[in-house]
Parts: structure tokens; C-alpha cells; sequence
């Protein structure tokens, strides 16, 4: 199955893990990532407010290109899927807006596009008895904490990944990796995101509640889709390593290849 | 209220979508902000004061630009209100105006360290300049 594929500015410079592995661990599932031409950076945020319309236009882009490949939209980076699916909603949903978008458009674009994140393809196209038995490496036992932070999950009424108070999809693989998930009370809870350029102790903050929630679950690595949570995480967590989620699969299928797995 | 407060009210009403009218001041918003101790208005006043046509103080006001958009107002809101649009609005309100930018680019080389994520940047410049 081919799946047309946005990875997004961070994954082709500091989040590479997050773009390689993807790619990689798709294939051995069985799923192609066709990366679309020419795409654009989605702007790292969705901006709500109604009349703002240029920043959305790369998103529409990337969702038309899908629409003519006829393929359903997957992203990795939590940020880049939170951006293209409230626009996707937004043009099927506010007429007003997308009469405006597609003014700039070549094209009308509907809002038909499905959009994935890379989660829940692995969840609905590829599904966990497919994941198990392609596990070469199993965690055995490892606790592993998944960190949602916001992106993935709000606003639910959109993103409709799982239930934004109690998800379970990042920790259903988990489990089929072979490892044991941690819960902790504060996986879907804000790391304090772009505040950091603007407040660095604010955030600090955040994350600090973060790491320190995940290390008195017993965790032992910290795993998230994100690169900001990532990159927050990380300047508190000295003593617990925080990877992307695409890393986790790939040393459990076998995959990764810098000889530093567990 | 004067006619530009007014305008300025009903316009950040327009573009945020958000009903203030709807909020029953259960304060739920505010008791769930990963920012709210960081805020001098937290989420139930903005609410509040964009429904009074108390604009101003929120135009000047710092809190602005701590909202993460993280949408925990938005989701725990038991009448649908979704503050964050309405801080949004606010914001982009100040952002718009002809030297509003919040982040100038030429701040940006001092904010930076080795591992920092473009998204990073990206966000900011969205979040903090038009």
C-alpha cells in the first residue's frame, strides 16, 4: 500500500530520526511513505482564528496533492499532523473559509483528503497482531512512558485520535514491542512548546513536571512524535533518554542501524 | 464602551468564533491551564472581559503570550466556550497592528542553541509576529 507522505522542516534537518525510521519501519509493515513534491512548512501551529487563511494554504496544498494521487495523508511530526487535519476540518466544515482558500487555489480543494498521523496508520492500516509479528527485537519488558503532550490529542473534537483523557494507541504498541507502558499522570499535559522562545523558565516548568511524572512511574525511556516536546523534554531529562517513537519501532523491528540499541 | 473598543470587541468575537455569552463561570478553563498561575487574566477573564467590552487591559497584557494552545481549555470546557480562540483572537489583534510584533526577527540569533527544532522557530514566528 502506497500512502502519500508530509514529513515536515524539523524532520529533514534536527528530527531526522523521526523522518528515517518512519520510512523504514512503514516498509517493513507493508506501507510505502510517497513524499509529496514540493511541499511546504505547515507553520508549526494552527492559528484559530477564522479570517487568517494564507498561513493554511501549504496545508491545503499538501491535501490536494494526496486528493489527486488519490492516497490518504500521513505525517509523524504531531505538530504537522495537529496543522493539516484542523485545515482539512476547517475547509470541510466552514464554508465562508474555504471559499477564501480556494481563491488562491488552481483547483477547488473539497476537504475529501482522509488524514493520518503515522499512529494511527500503524493502528488502522497496519494493525498490532501485523506490528507483533514483525518484531525481531522485543523490548522484553522494558516500561516505556508515551508522551502526547497536546498536539495529538486536542481539540479531540478534530484530531479524533482517542480518548483525549485516557489514550491508549501509543501504548497498545508499546505492548506490541513487547515492552510495558507507564502510566503517568501528566503524558497529556502541555511541555510548555514554542513558550520557550519567548519564556524559557516557563517552560522549563512544564517539562520539568513532565520528566519527573514519567520517572516516578519507573519509566525508562520517554518516547514522543514531537520535536519541540522532544527538544523540551530533553533539557530536563539528564538522566532519561527521550526518543521519538519511529526509534522505538525500529530497534524492535530490527531496523535500526547505529548499533547503539539497548 | 466606545465605538473603537466596541468594534475591536465584535471583531475579535467574529474572528474567534467563540460565543463568550455561553460561559456559565464554572472557572474549569482556568483550573486546567498548564499557564494559569503565569497569567495576570487567566482564561474564565478573558472570557468574561471580552463579554464586558473590558478590552483594553487585555491588549497590554503579558498573558498573551503565555497561552501554549494546548486546547485543555477547549476540551475541558463543559459549554463548549474554547477560550483559547478567544486569547488567540486577542492576540492576533495586537500582533496585526503595524509594529506589533511580539518576536522581531532580529532577536532571533540570541535565542538560539545547538539542538533547537525549526518547528520551534516556526511556531514562534506564528505565535509572536504576523
Amino acid at each position: 500500500m502506497k500512502v502519500s507522505y508530509f514529513p515536515g522542516c524539523t524532520l529533514k534537518n534536527k528530527a531526522k530520526q523521526l523522518d528515517i525510521y518512519a520510512r523504514k519501519c512503514a516498509e517493513v509493515l507493508g506501507i510505502t511513505l510517497e513524499e509529496i513534491e514540493a511541499w511546504q512548512c505547515c507553520g508549526g501551529v494552527f492559528t484559530t482564528s477564522r479570517d487568517e487563511v494564507a498561513t493554511k494554504l501549504s496545508s491545503v496544498r499538501a491535501l490536494q496533492a494526496a486528493k489527486e494521487k488519490e492516497q490518504v495523508l500521513v505525517s509523524v511530526c504531531s505538530a504537522c499532523h495537529n496543522v493539516i487535519k484542523q485545515t482539512n476540518h476547517a475547509m470541510q466544515n466552514d464554508t465562508e473559509f474555504a471559499d477564501r482558500v480556494n481563491r488562491y487555489n488552481d483547483v477547488e480543494y473539497d476537504g475529501s483528503t482522509k488524514v493520518y498521523h503515522y499512529l494511527e496508520m500503524l493502528r488502522d492500516l497496519v494493525g498490532m497482531d501485523k506490528i507483533k509479528e514483525k518484531v525481531v527485537n522485543p523490548l522484553n519488558g522494558e516500561k516505556i512512558a508515551a508522551y502526547y503532550g497536546c498536539l495529538l490529542l486536542r481539540p479531540n473534537s478534530v484530531m479524533q485520535m482517542d480518548d483525549p483523557e485516557n489514550p491508549t494507541i501509543i501504548e497498545d504498541i508499546i505492548k506490541a514491542l513487547g515492552g510495558v507502558p507507564v502510566i503517568y499522570p501528566y503524558r497529556n499535559e502541555c511541555c510548555g512548546g514554542y513558550v520557550t522562545m519567548d519564556d524559557p523558565e516557563f517552560s522549563r516548568k512544564k517539562s520539568e513536571n513532565v520528566v519527573v511524572s514519567a520517572k516516578n512511574g519507573g519509566a525508562s525511556r520517554i518516547i514522543t512524535a514531537c520535536p519541540l516536546c522532544k527538544y523540551n523534554l530533553d533539557k530536563q531529562a539528564p538522566d532519561i533518554p527521550v526518543v521519538y517513537l519511529t526509534e522505538l519501532l525500529a530497534e524492535a523491528l530490527g531496523v535500526k542501524e547505529d548499533g547503539d540499541e539497548r | 464602551m466606545n465605538d473603537k473598543l466596541k468594534n475591536t470587541r465584535d471583531e475579535i468575537v467574529r474572528i474567534s468564533g467563540v460565543n463568550p455569552k455561553k460561559c456559565m463561570k464554572c472557572g474549569k478553563c482556568t483550573a486546567t491551564c498548564p499557564a494559569f498561575d503565569e497569567m495576570e487574566y487567566h482564561p474564565h477573564q478573558f472570557v468574561a472581559m471580552v463579554e464586558n467590552g473590558d478590552i483594553q487591559p487585555l491588549l497590554e497584557s503579558e498573558s498573551l503570550y503565555r497561552c501554549l494552545s494546548c486546547f485543555a481549555c477547549v476540551d475541558r470546557c463543559p459549554r463548549g466556550v474554547e477560550p483559547a480562540k478567544l486569547v488567540e483572537a486577542v492576540r492576533l489583534t495586537v500582533i496585526r497592528k503595524k509594529g506589533g510584533n511580539r518576536l522581531k526577527t532580529d532577536d532571533i540569533p540570541a535565542l538560539l542553541d545547538e539542538n533547537i527544532p525549526q518547528q520551534a522557530l516556526v511556531s514562534a514566528l506564528r505565535k509572536y509576529a504576523k
